[in-house]
């Protein structure tokens, strides 16, 4: 789920003569994440502290004289750069007063802009096509700059991307209502062109916004139409000699619902590879008129935060270390944000508000077969549903498949909370085996299996679907832990999960009568009592006695399946209060002897596909014990087990305490062997003071 | 203050030389140090171990044992020759030839089982008779102070023999080890005569015996170790001996009365040390600590602190590693190095670098151009390259050689000068003018013999002559950079300063108690500045004949206590052209700039203060900063030059790739063959 915080203010945006889309030149990013470089329309460039919203520093170029680019910071030589009068490269220190004192040079040609990366030299590109890195140019700031580009062929905007120390450069142009981009890459210097597919009707992209993911770059286009497109580029260009102009490839990732107004401007930048945030398009639910920020979420095409942003919009967007920088009316913003991994279930979450679901399935091409199917389920036995249902997932393509599972398992649902006599257990699984199913699609089909108590399906919902809410998580064990063992055992549940939870009980009688001392584990508490004789062990230690699992082998199993649930804990702690004193003595219980099998080690031995992990075992003790404190600490009942816990979780902070000695002084070995080894030879500066 | 690029080289394999005999000499001071490829180097115990003389060995020459007889020194090799040395001009004055010898000296046992007596004679020893023969061989031999019996270690036995019969008086069996050591032979490696009639035997079986030699009995025993126990050595008075194993470990016993204040004496086992990784070869105690030297190559000082009544520099261990000479020399224009190895010499080109940072790219490696083996068996006593890095000189005992390098582009030419001008047959130190124009060699009798050289070849210019009438071999050179001057340094400590224009001797620096290490002359102010050995530094003006002002300011004020606790000698002086008031120093483990501008520190400042400067900002740092400015980054310094382009070349070589390249540190067991 994405968050967009509370904004302010960074600075006003100076007076716009025209009527482009510029609010200001540039925000770039300063000597480090918390400083920015603000260069406007105007004649000046302000560094601004962001956390303090203060300006640090300003520098403006003298009446007649025009900045032709945002200005840059030099990370690696601590300079900022600007081109002012489209020739003359201009580089000064943070502490020159005097922009007209700092150095400069005239080159010979437009420059467009100076693009600089993180530790990295910056480049300069010019009009023509050119590009420079700046240390080469100022050597010789005359040299003369080759034509790459046709003579009416328009730069329209230009980014830098680096990776794994290596540059690129890319830029678009424009040229007689053909759109192309290129791609500069450098050692070896190649500059390949691709040609953007062009709609009629679809005008120019309006933004752009690369970023590098893996060993690609992925550039992110917004069109005025509300399309966003993304095409994928290899960061090290794979063919040296095939040359010419190459179409390039696109897949649209988002559509952007439209207002009834025409849009002038817009701007989107990726935030990470599930989310974008664009401006200057309306909200989906709110009125039109109004312009807001908002931020997509790609993968599900779902609306995830936004905020209003008040006077006009241009068509400019920047983001640097989790702020945005938005430039409105007059003023330029700056709001936080803050995108979190989301699950399906995640991103569900505000869209239903929005966007009516009958939408999703309105362009279901292959309709026939499933309007067919859904007839049937409404009035068929349930036999005949289950045997269809069969027929219609062996028979249908896959593409179409993941389209018509949900809404064949919804028709089903629904059919079964309306008749009770109608449960189709196995069409249900046939739908989960297909995989194409999450909760959020069939939100009903958890609690039906629920109140049918079917524990089987409960098991291959909790596997298959990973976008549970944490309310029906709840619910779920609830029903788990109330279930009596005797009613539970006669299920039929996976085999895997039992077999596992079988090995687990035994593994412990096995390391019960060697001492446990399996694998040469052993709790300092359960040493001192193993050196006394065996009937005295029986009294003195708590771990022994309990050693026995205090649930059955089925409700074990499916435990263990809640556990394995993807959660977030300031949503599951409020449900988990639900649950009663016996219930959450019994689960903690549970909790605690898996916790001892595991530090016994006993786990590793048994290969089972699904088990617990034991940083999900301790998460849920935690929670546990978060929500229901008070009733431990007065519950008379509860008071040898947490007890226990408290014994067992000391000795083991005890351990971890001395491995964490241990490592501290293997770093410090580690990082002196690293510091020393230069080899045979190097050369190295020394500073005596 | 600044900022240097650093060389950091690591490339020169040095190999220091296993030590393979001690011989202390308690009238003089001097520790006699004999090593596995034949050197013998001369320590002043009482100047800081300063390494004052090195005669360079041979190919082929193993020196098995070391004696001083008077002020005499002489040698036995394996190669059957007694050697006596030169230590004025430093090198061998002659060999005789005694059948093959493998241990003891001028009284020589023999592998046939002989014992040959020599007598020393003014300049020559001469043979006088043979002791009874005997089966076995003989390993070790000690004289009583009387001199009319001689104790000789064997296989398996120690015998006694009277000198004036050369008859055997008594047999003494040591027992062999026990278990699967019983079938090897015992080998007495060591016995020590004692005056009042002990014996102290060593042997291979680890045992340090006690005998009696009235009875011929073993008055006491005592396991020292599971290995062999290769060295014993009694100090002066004989209340204390100490004995080397193969475990690197040195055992001091001792000669105390067992109640207090009885005269009833034992000798009882004091103290263990483990300083060495290898065989210890040999162990002397001097007056006041145990010296030992041993197959890991180092020479461990370990003071006895029962002896010491001050804590002082002196009572600090004391390792050497590295010899107190230079061994490498940077051609200061034009970027190379020249490494002396014992038995050939290395010509280096510096890498270049580029970019900015603390640690740059290398944009071109070092480069080996030359790799020259020394002609005939003796070893590099000295060698230089010119400034300019055209001319390459070495010079080994018997002879001396000068090449001209000359490089065009891609071509390398290198050629010998063939030619040399009959003075320059041999020489104890060279050095080149600062244009490269002349070459210095020193000679016999403390004179310095000056040598023009051109495209076509050299011509001898002229010799310099001490007034004082010094026969001192000069063990330091310096010439000036404007070529007026040109300092000489030698053994007796005397400085000479000589004019280049006229020839003449200039002036002579005041004597100091201490021998110089390092010397350079200032390229403005012309003013010689000297590093001794016990840390203290002159700078003295030529011009003027006195010591300068600030030189007085530091003899005044005194040297920092941690600086004058360091204990390695400084072993070059550079200068930065830069800033006349820097100067340059370097010992192992340190880089030092001394600011001339900048007061004293005294011993209340805080002496080694680059971390805390760095801290501070550029206005705080003037009130804290002193004149030493010292760094230490660097470790284990064979060298330090300042080239041309202000950047420093810094030869380090790491102890751990010393170790890595010894030979395994097990027992070893083999006979002397």
């Amino acid at each position: 789920m994405a968050t967009l915080y509370e904004g302010y203010t960074l600075c006003g945006v100076g007076p716009v003569q025209n009527s482009s889309n510029i609010g200001i030149l540039g925000v770039e990013q300063g000597g480090d994440i918390d400083h920015v470089l603000v260069t406007d329309t105007s004649r000046s460039i302000t560094v601004y502290k962001v956390s303090d919203q203060k300006p640090t520093g300003s520098w403006s170029v003298k009446q007649g004289q025009i900045i032709s680019c945002p200005a840059v910071f030099n990370t690696q030589s601590q300079e900022y750069v600007v081109v002012t009068d489209d020739r003359v490269v201009r580089v000064w220190k943070e502490d020159d007063v005097n922009l007209e004192k700092a150095f400069k040079a005239t080159v010979s040609a437009d420059v467009l802009k100076v693009l600089s990366a993180t530790d990295s030299e910056p480049v300069v590109l010019f009009c023509c096509g050119a590009v420079r890195f700046l240390d080469s140019l100022l050597a010789s700031p005359q040299q003369p700059m080759e034509d790459v580009l046709t003579e009416d062929e328009i730069i329209r905007w230009s980014t830098i991307v680096k990776a794994e120390h290596q540059l690129v450069i890319l830029f678009s142009t424009e040229q007689r209502g053909e759109h192309c981009l290129y791609v500069q890459r450098f050692n070896p210097n190649t500059l390949v062109k691709h040609r953007f597919e062009t709609e009629p009707g679809l005008s120019a992209p309006i933004s752009f916004s690369a970023t590098c993911r893996g060993s690609n770059i992925h550039l992110l286009y917004l069109y005025l139409n509300g399309s966003v497109y993304e095409s994928v580029l290899p960061f090290r260009s794979s063919s040296t000699g095939a040359e010419g102009v190459q179409a390039l490839s696109r897949s649209l990732c988002l559509s952007l619902p439209l207002g009834e107004e025409k849009l002038m401007s817009g701007a989107a930048v990726v935030l990470d590879e599930a989310h974008v945030a664009v401006v200057g398009f309306p909200h989906p639910s709110a009125g039109a008129c109004k312009d807001y920020l908002c931020i997509w979420n790609t993968h599900f095409q779902t609306l995830q935060a936004s905020k209003e942003m008040a006077g006009r919009i241009y068509s400019q967007l920047w983001c640097y270390s989790g702020k945005l920088y938005v430039p409105h009316g007059k003023m330029l913003s700056v709001i936080p944000f803050d995108c979190q991994k989301s699950s399906l279930a995640a991103a569900m979450g505000k869209q239903k508000q929005t966007s009516q679901s009958g939408k999703d399935f309105s362009n279901i091409k292959s309709a026939l077969t499933v309007d067919q199917l859904i007839q049937h389920i409404k009035t068929s036995a349930v036999e005949d549903v289950q045997a269809e249902v069969g027929e219609f997932i062996r028979r249908t393509p896959q593409a179409d498949l993941q389209l018509a599972a949900g809404r064949v398992a919804l028709e089903l649902v629904s059919r079964s909370q309306t008749d009770a006599n109608f449960y189709p257990q196995c069409a249900f699984l046939l739908l989960l085996e297909t995989r194409y199913l999450c909760y959020s699609v069939c939100p009903e089909l958890l609690s039906l299996a629920m109140v049918k108590k079917d524990f089987h399906l409960c098991q291959i919902a909790f596997q298959i679907f990973s976008d549970i809410p944490e309310a029906v998580t709840c619910a779920c064990l609830k029903t788990i832990l109330s279930t009596p063992d005797l009613e539970m055992e006669t299920v039929n549940l996976d085999m895997d999960s039992v077999i596992f939870m079988k090995e687990l009980t035994q593994a412990h009688s096995r390391s019960d009568e060697e001492g446990g001392q399996l694998n040469g584990f052993c709790h300092p508490a359960l040493e001192s009592d193993v050196s006394d004789t065996p009937s005295n062990k029986l009294q003195r230690d708590p771990f022994a006695l309990d050693m026995s699992c205090p649930v059955g082998l089925h409700k074990g199993a499916l435990l263990n399946e809640v556990l394995q649930t993807a959660y977030s804990d300031r949503s599951l702690l409020p449900h988990l209060k639900d649950l009663t004193v016996p219930q959450v003595i019994v689960f903690l219980q549970y909790l605690r002897f898996l916790y001892l099998k595991y530090s016994h080690d006993a786990h590793k031995q048994i290969r089972a596909l699904r088990t617990p992990s034991i940083s999900q075992i301790i998460d849920w003790v935690c929670l546990l014990l978060d929500a229901h404190f008070t009733v431990l600490a007065v519950a008379p009942e509860a008071k040898r087990l947490v007890f226990d816990l408290h014994k067992f979780v000391r000795s083991q902070v005890k351990l971890y305490a001395e491995l964490g000695k241990i490592e501290g002084s293997l770093q410090v070995l580690k990082s002196s062997k690293q510091s020393e080894d230069f080899g045979m030879y190097a050369i190295q500066v020394i500073e005596l003071f | 203050m600044g900022e240097f690029k650093v060389h950091r080289v690591r490339f020169f394999d040095y190999m220091p030389s296993g030590i393979r005999a001690l011989a202390f000499n308690g009238d003089t001071e001097r520790m006699a140090v004999a090593r596995m490829d034949g050197s013998v180097e001369i320590f002043h115990c009482s100047d800081r171990f300063f390494q004052e003389k090195i005669i360079p060995g041979r190919e082929q020459c193993g020196i098995e044992g070391l004696s001083w007889v008077g002020e005499r020194l002489f040698s036995a090799g394996l190669n059957g020759g007694i050697t006596e040395y030169d230590l004025t001009n430093q090198k061998v004055k002659y060999t005789i030839d005694a059948y093959k010898i493998p241990w003891y000296t001028f009284l020589v046992g023999c592998e046939d089982g002989t014992v040959k007596l020599f007598e020393v004679n003014e300049d020559k020893i001469q043979f006088e008779r043979n002791l009874d023969r005997q089966k076995s061989r003989i390993v070790s031999l000690s004289w009583h102070t009387s001199g009319s019996k001689i104790a000789a270690g064997m296989m398996d036995m120690i015998q006694i023999f009277n000198v004036e019969t050369g008859h055997s008086i008594h047999r003494m069996l040591a027992d062999r080890g026990v278990g699967t050591s019983r079938s090897k032979e015992c080998v007495v490696w060591s016995v020590v005569y004692l005056s009042d009639g002990t014996i102290v035997s060593g042997d291979s079986v680890g045992m340090v015996k006690l005998w009696d030699d009235q009875t011929g009995t073993l008055i006491k025993s005592h396991n020292v170790t599971k290995c062999d126990v290769l060295a014993l050595s009694v100090s002066q008075n004989e209340d204390s001996l100490v004995a080397g194993t193969s475990e690197g470990t040195v055992v001091q016993f001792q000669f105390v009365s067992m109640v207090l204040g009885k005269d009833d004496k034992e000798w009882v086992r004091t103290r263990t040390f483990k300083n060495h990784t290898h065989d210890i070869r040999a162990v002397a105690e001097i007056t006041t600590a145990v010296v030992s030297g041993g197959m890991d190559a180092q020479l461990v000082v370990k003071p006895l602190l029962d002896k010491i009544e001050v804590r002082s520099a002196a009572s600090a261990l004391r390792k050497i590693h590295f010899p107190h000479r230079r061994l490498v020399f940077c051609a200061r224009n034009s970027g190379l190095m020249l490494f002396q190895y014992p038995g050939h010499l290395e010509l280096w080109r510096l890498g270049e670098s580029e970019g900015k940072g603390s640690s740059l790219f290398v944009k071109r490696n070092p480069e080996k151009l030359l790799h020259l083996k020394v002609k005939g068996e003796d070893h590099i006593r000295c060698s230089a390259v010119s400034p300019c890095g055209e001319w390459i000189v070495y010079s080994t005992a018997s002879s001396l050689r000068l090449y001209r390098l000359h490089y065009q582009r891609f071509l390398f030419l290198f050629f010998q000068i063939s030619k040399l001008p009959k003075v320059l047959s041999s020489a104890n130190q060279l050095c080149f003018s600062s244009d490269s124009s002349h070459l210095f060699s020193a000679s016999t009798q403390s004179s310095v013999h000056i040598v023009s050289l051109s495209q076509s070849g050299c011509k001898f210019v002229g010799t310099l002559k001490p007034k004082s009438g010094s026969h001192q071999a000069i063990h330091l050179l310096a010439a000036s950079e404007d070529g007026e001057w040109l300092a000489s340094a030698n053994s007796d400590h005397e400085v000479h300063i000589y004019n280049l224009q006229t020839r003449k001797a200039h002036c002579t620096v005041p004597v100091y108690s201490s021998a110089v290490t390092a010397m350079g002359i200032h390229p403005t102010t012309n003013c010689l500045f000297m590093m001794y050995a016990d840390q203290q530094m002159c700078e003295y003006s030529i011009e003027q004949k006195q010591y300068t002002d600030w030189s007085r300011t530091v003899q005044r004020k005194g040297l920092h206590r941690l600086w004058m606790e360091r204990d390695t000698p400084c072993l070059n002086v550079m200068f930065n052209p830069q800033n006349p008031s820097h100067v340059i120093l370097h010992d192992t483990y340190m880089l030092c700039i001394i600011d001339q501008s900048l007061p004293l520190p005294d011993d209340k400042t805080q002496f080694y203060n680059q971390l805390t400067l760095k801290s501070l900002t550029e206005d705080q740092r003037k009130s804290h900063s002193h004149a030493f400015k010292v760094c230490k980054t660097f470790k284990d310094i064979l060298c330090v030059e300042l080239i041309s382009d202000q950047s420093l070349v810094v030869v380090e070589r790491p102890l751990e790739d010393v170790a890595t390249q010894l030979p395994a540190p097990i027992k070893q067991k083999k006979f002397a063959t």
